[in-house]
């Protein structure tokens, strides 16, 4: 034991971990960590950046809201949610996360995310390698009609975009229409196969949500209620998620 | 042929959102596919999973030594399986576990879950099979007179 006490520098109230409580259902439960560590040693972001999630809710806690503010470790940490399902206090943790990640002027968060946010702004597609809804729908149905010829076994297969009273709505991923469209087909051959009545969205139809990740809350509202209304106008009853 | 295969319980969809009981569904369909005798579970598994390190933006924010760090844990869990193949039905593992495959010199085939359901269904195609080994790669080619 020290033979003075230890300083902390924050300040004496946690204005940051307040503000985040507010936010939350029973405030996360933020203030109930009996610093047991299940969280801590169950995670495999523990020790990037010489943080922990335990650690990460103490300094919280004490108020030292500008080292969390600068700490990079909020961008290293996933939120898979395995501390707070471990926690016997049920902590939200991740919740903290996400608004550590929201302290910083959003043009300083990193390049990739807000990049990537910033793609799916661009347009109607919402897809984060900014493919428009014309090349999504040229790739489509390039591949789909090649893939008719080539085994006539899925002559008849479909890939609609649009398709109004479709029971599925379909996202899909942006890495296959642009990067490597012969993998959009098995999943197609899939629902063809189970007789699946799907259709993709012209709008919204990109699955990737980098908004989200990027703690840019109206961004990521706009891309989800884009692809959610497109649906809804198109009267489908089942949203599939493919990410 | 022997072929052992993992799979990943991607902690969106498992852990996040539906819990064991879709988990028990994933392992139904895995199973299904590639044999019972040729599954084998990770260590933990289900919602108790690791997250892989490819979620949360993590593949996009440039800390990618950090990044490859967090996946050693992900990385351990499959090379002790043993297993040859990790099904990933997931984007983001799907690309973080190839890269971890690459970096820590595993080399076991990461794979979508659709390219193993057509595969088993005999109707996946020469040009369908980027991420096929090569011990799956000329396995019931379906109209292999297209391969491109």
């Amino acid at each position: 034991m020290p033979e003075t006490a230890l300083a902390i520098g924050g300040q004496k109230e946690s204005f940051f971990m307040k503000k985040v409580m507010e936010s939350l259902p029973e405030g996360g439960n933020l203030n109930m960590c009996l610093t047991c560590g299940a969280c801590a040693s169950g995670c495999p972001a523990t020790e990037l950046e010489g943080m922990d999630p335990r650690k990460f809710l103490r300094m919280a806690a004490l108020g030292m809201d500008e080292v969390i503010e600068k700490s990079d470790w909020p961008w290293m940490c996933t939120m898979c949610q395995r501390c707070i399902y471990v926690c016997p206090m049920k902590i939200d943790i991740p919740q903290l996360v996400y608004h550590a990640r929201a302290l910083r002027p959003r043009e300083q968060r990193p390049k990739g995310i807000l990049g990537s946010c910033d793609m799916a702004l661009k347009n109607e597609s919402t897809s984060a390698m900014g493919a428009s809804p014309e090349d999504f729908r040229f790739v489509v149905e390039d591949v789909l009609a090649e893939y008719r010829e080539a085994q006539p076994e899925f002559k008849n297969m479909q890939a609609p975009i649009d398709k109004q009273g479709a029971e599925f709505f379909l996202n899909q991923n942006s890495r296959e229409p642009v990067t490597e469209p012969d993998e959009l087909v098995p999943l197609w051959k899939i629902l063809h196969v189970v007789g699946a009545d799907w259709t993709y969205g012209s709008k919204g139809w990109a699955g990737e949500n980098y908004c989200m990740f990027l703690a840019d809350d109206r961004s990521w509202e706009h891309v989800t209620r884009l692809t959610a209304n497109q649906a809804d106008t198109l009267g489908c009853k089942v949203f599939l998620n493919t990410e | 042929m022997k072929i052992k295969f993992t799979v990943q319980d991607p902690c969106q969809i498992v852990r996040k959102s539906f819990g064991e009981p879709i988990a028990e569904d994933l392992r139904f369909v895995v199973k299904s596919i590639v044999g019972e005798e040729n599954f084998i579970d990770m260590e933990p598994n289900r919602s108790n999973n690791f997250c892989c390190g490819g979620g949360g933006g993590f593949l996009q924010s440039g800390f990618k030594e950090q990044r490859l760090k967090y996946g050693k844990v992900k990385d351990g869990q499959i090379q002790a399986t043993g297993a040859q193949y990790c099904i990933a039905a997931c984007h983001n593992c799907h690309a973080q576990i190839h890269e971890l495959s690459e970096s820590y010199g595993g080399h076991y085939q990461v794979v979508h879950l659709w390219t193993m359901i057509c595969l088993s269904l005999g109707i996946l195609g020469p040009n369908e099979r980027e991420y096929l080994g090569n011990d799956l790669k000329e396995v019931a080619v379906f109209h292999p007179e297209t391969a491109m």
